[in-house]
C-alpha cells in the first residue's frame, strides 16, 4: 500500500491509473449493454450522436458507444492473455538461462535473440492468415503470447544473472537450499516488478497488433474491438463521408489506452530504478 | 583474436538465424491442420472466382507443385530449399504467373528509399537531440521535448499513422490521402516525377520518423544523464576540457555504443512498423503488396514477402553489427 501511494505522487502514475480505472469501468459497462454486439442493425444507420445514442450509430446498425464498450473488453481479454501467458514463458526460460548458464543460456538466447531479429509482424500474419477461422480472443491471444516473449526474457535474465552473484545465493546453496526454492523464494521477489512493468508493455504491444491484424482483415469481424472497430469503420469510408464519430471512438480511446498503459510502466519502472528504465522498443 | 572472438559467432548466428526462420516459414503451412491446397482453393471459392471442374484439377496439381507438397517432409524441405538458392520464390496465384520475386523487386524501392531515409535519419537526429537534451536535462526544452516523447512513444504505428494521415490529409489537406506519386506518372528521373514522389513521402517517412526519432531520444537521453553522473565526466570539466568537447567526446560518443546495438535490435520492428505505415498510406511498397496478398489469399506472395523480409533484415542487422567495432575500440583491439 505504501508503494501504490508512493507511486501516486508521480504524476504521470496518477494520470495513467485514473484514466485506465475509467477505461475498465467503461469496459465494465458492457455487461449492461442493451444491445447484442454481434447483431447488426438493431438501430438506424449513420445516425450523428444524440441524446439516444451518446456516440452515435455505425453503417452496420450499431450503437457506437455501447459498441466501443465490448471492444475494450475485448482488447483488454486479448492483451490479458497475450500478456500473462508471454510472462509464464519469457519468466521461465529467463531464469532458466540465467541461473543454468552455459548451453541452456546460449541455446534460449539464441531463440530469443532470433525472435527479436526476424521481422515477427510477417511471421504472426503468416499464422493468423492460416488459422483464421479459429481466430478467437483467446488464441488470438496465446498466438501473440507464443511470440511476444523474447525481450522480456533477456531483461529476466539479466537481472538473475546479477542476483546469482550475490552473497545471499551462496547462502541459500551453502544451507541447502534446492535450485527450485532457491530461484521462486529468492529470485522471485526481486524479479516481480520487473515482470510487472514488462507486463504492462507487452499488453500494449499485444493490442497494437490486435488493431493491424484487424485492419488487415485477419480476425472475425464480428466480435468488437478495438481493431475491428476501425476496420469496419475504414471500409464504410467513414472518414471521407465524414462520420467522425465512428472513427474517432476507437481512435481515441486506443490512444487513451496505449498512453495510459506506458506511462504505468514508465514510472513504475522509474520507481523501481531511477537509472536505468528499461523499455521495450516499441510495437 | 577480433575474427575468432567477435566476427566468427556472429556470422554463425547470422546463418542459424537464417535457417531458423525460413525453416519456420516452411513448416508454419504444414504443422497447421488444414490444407494449403484446398484453403487456397476455398479461399478463391470464397471470392467467387469461378472454377471449371476440369481447371480444378490442374490447379490442386499446379498448387501442390508449386507449395512443393509432394514427396515427404524431408524431400519437400530440400527442394524448397532448392528453389529459394535459384531466387525462385515461386509465382503470384493472383497476378499469375508473375514471380513473387518479381512483384518484390518492384515494390522494394519504395520501401528501401522510405525506410533508409527514416531509419538513419531517426537515428541521427534523435540521438543527437536525445543526447544534448539528456546532458541538458533541467532546460525548458530538453523538458517539452520530453513531455512529447511521452505521448508519441506509446502510440503504435498504425494509429500514429492514420492521425497524421487525418489531420494533414483529410483535414488540412497539405498531402496527398495515399499513393507513391501521382496517379498515371510514368517513374523517370524528371522534377515533376520526383517531386510528386517526395510529396507523396512526406506523410509515410513523417510517421516513421517520429516514431523512432522519439524512442532513440529517449534511450540517449536516459543514458546520457547516466553517464553524466560518472566521475570522469566531473573529472574532464575539472581539468578545464571545453564543455563542447565534454559533451561530444566524453558523453555522446560513450552513449552511442548502447544506440548503436539498439539499432540492430530493433531493425525487425521498425521493418515492420514501415509496413504497416505503407499500408495506411497505400504506400506502393513491400506493405502495401503484403496488404494486397492478404486480402487476395494470395499464399505464396506472402511466404515470399516474408522470406525476403528474414533475409534482409538479419543481413541489415549483421551489417549493423559489423559497424560496430570501429565505434568500440575495446573490441577493435580485443
Amino acid at each position: 500500500m505504501k508503494l501504490f501511494r508512493d507511486l501516486l505522487k508521480d504524476y504521470r502514475f496518477a494520470v495513467a491509473f485514473w484514466v485506465l480505472c475509467l477505461l475498465l469501468a467503461f469496459a465494465a459497462l458492457s455487461l449492461f449493454s442493451p444491445y447484442d454486439p454481434t447483431r447488426w442493425g438493431q438501430v438506424p444507420r449513420d445516425v450523428r450522436p444524440s441524446a439516444e445514442h451518446w456516440l452515435g450509430t455505425d453503417s452496420n446498425g450499431q450503437d457506437v458507444f455501447w459498441n466501443a464498450t465490448f471492444a475494450v473488453r475485448n482488447s483488454l481479454i486479448i492483451a490479458v492473455i497475450a500478456g500473462v501467458v508471454s510472462r509464464i514463458i519469457a519468466v521461465i526460460v529467463g531464469m532458466v538461462a540465467g541461473y543454468r548458464g552455459g548451453l541452456w543460456d546460449r541455446t534460449l538466447m539464441f531463440v530469443s535473440d532470433s525472435l527479436l531479429v526476424i521481422p515477427l509482424f510477417l511471421i504472426i500474419v503468416m499464422m493468423a492468415m492460416l488459422i483464421r477461422a479459429s481466430l478467437n480472443l483467446a488464441t488470438l491471444g496465446l498466438l501473440l503470447a507464443f511470440f511476444g516473449w523474447a525481450w522480456d526474457a533477456r531483461l529476466i535474465r539479466s537481472q538473475i544473472l546479477s542476483l546469482r552473484e550475490r552473497d545471499f545465493t551462496q547462502t541459500a546453496i551453502l544451507s541447502g537450499t534446492g535450485t527450485l526454492k532457491l530461484v521462486l523464494n529468492e529470485y522471485m521477489p526481486y524479479t516481480t516488478p520487473l515482470i510487472f512493468s514488462t507486463l504492462i508493455n507487452n499488453m500494449a504491444w499485444a493490442i497494437g497488433l490486435e488493431i493491424t491484424l484487424a485492419i488487415l482483415g485477419l480476425l472475425d469481424m464480428s466480435i468488437p474491438t478495438l481493431g475491428t472497430m476501425l476496420y469496419w469503420a475504414i471500409n464504410y469510408q467513414a472518414i471521407l463521408l465524414g462520420r467522425w464519430w465512428w472513427v474517432m471512438t476507437p481512435i481515441t480511446l486506443s490512444v487513451m489506452l496505449f498512453i495510459a498503459l506506458y506511462w504505468l510502466s514508465v514510472s513504475i519502472s522509474e520507481y523501481l530504478d531511477p537509472r536505468t528504465r528499461v523499455q521495450r522498443v516499441g510495437a | 583474436m577480433f575474427l575468432k572472438q567477435y566476427l566468427l559467432p556472429r556470422l554463425i548466428q547470422y546463418v542459424l538465424v537464417i535457417l531458423l526462420g525460413i525453416t519456420a516459414v516452411f513448416f508454419i503451412p504444414r504443422l497447421l491442420p488444414n490444407d494449403p491446397v484446398l484453403r487456397t482453393i476455398a479461399e478463391m471459392r470464397a471470392r467467387g472466382s469461378y472454377l471449371e471442374p476440369g481447371a480444378m484439377d490442374k490447379i490442386i496439381s499446379d498448387l501442390q507443385q508449386m507449395y512443393g507438397l509432394e514427396g515427404s517432409w524431408l524431400d519437400q524441405y530440400l527442394a524448397f530449399w532448392g528453389r529459394l538458392f535459384r531466387g525462385d520464390l515461386g509465382v503470384s496465384f493472383f497476378q499469375f504467373p508473375t514471380p513473387v520475386l518479381d512483384l518484390i523487386m518492384t515494390a522494394l524501392p519504395w520501401t528501401a528509399g522510405l525506410l533508409l531515409t527514416t531509419t538513419l535519419l531517426s537515428w541521427a537526429i534523435g540521438n543527437l537531440i536525445g543526447g544534448f537534451a539528456g546532458y541538458y536535462t533541467n532546460q525548458g526544452w530538453s523538458r517539452a521535448l520530453d513531455a512529447l516523447a511521452m505521448v508519441v512513444r506509446p502510440l503504435p504505428y498504425y494509429i500514429f499513422a492514420f492521425a497524421l494521415l487525418l489531420i494533414f490529409a483529410y483535414l488540412l489537406r497539405w498531402f496527398p490521402v495515399s499513393g507513391g506519386a501521382r496517379l498515371g506518372m510514368r517513374p523517370s528521373w524528371t522534377w515533376p516525377f520526383v517531386q510528386s514522389v517526395l510529396w507523396h513521402a512526406v506523410l509515410p517517412a513523417l510517421s516513421i520518423f517520429v516514431l523512432s526519432a522519439a524512442v532513440w531520444f529517449q534511450t540517449m537521453k536516459l543514458v546520457v544523464q547516466n553517464i553524466n553522473a560518472e566521475s570522469f565526466v566531473a573529472y574532464a570539466k575539472l581539468s578545464g576540457v571545453r564543455e563542447n568537447r565534454v559533451v561530444s567526446r566524453y558523453v555522446i560518443r560513450n552513449a552511442l555504443l548502447p544506440q548503436i546495438t539498439g539499432l540492430g535490435l530493433s531493425l525487425g520492428l521498425i521493418f515492420s512498423g514501415a509496413l504497416i505505415t505503407e499500408i495506411v498510406y497505400s504506400y506502393p511498397g513491400l506493405g502495401t503488396l503484403l496488404y494486397n496478398a492478404i486480402v487476395n489469399g494470395d499464399y505464396n506472395l506472402i511466404m515470399g514477402i516474408t522470406i525476403f523480409s528474414i533475409i534482409a533484415i538479419t543481413t541489415s542487422v549483421l551489417i549493423v553489427d559489423l559497424i560496430y567495432p570501429f565505434f568500440d575500440p575495446r573490441i577493435r583491439y580485443m
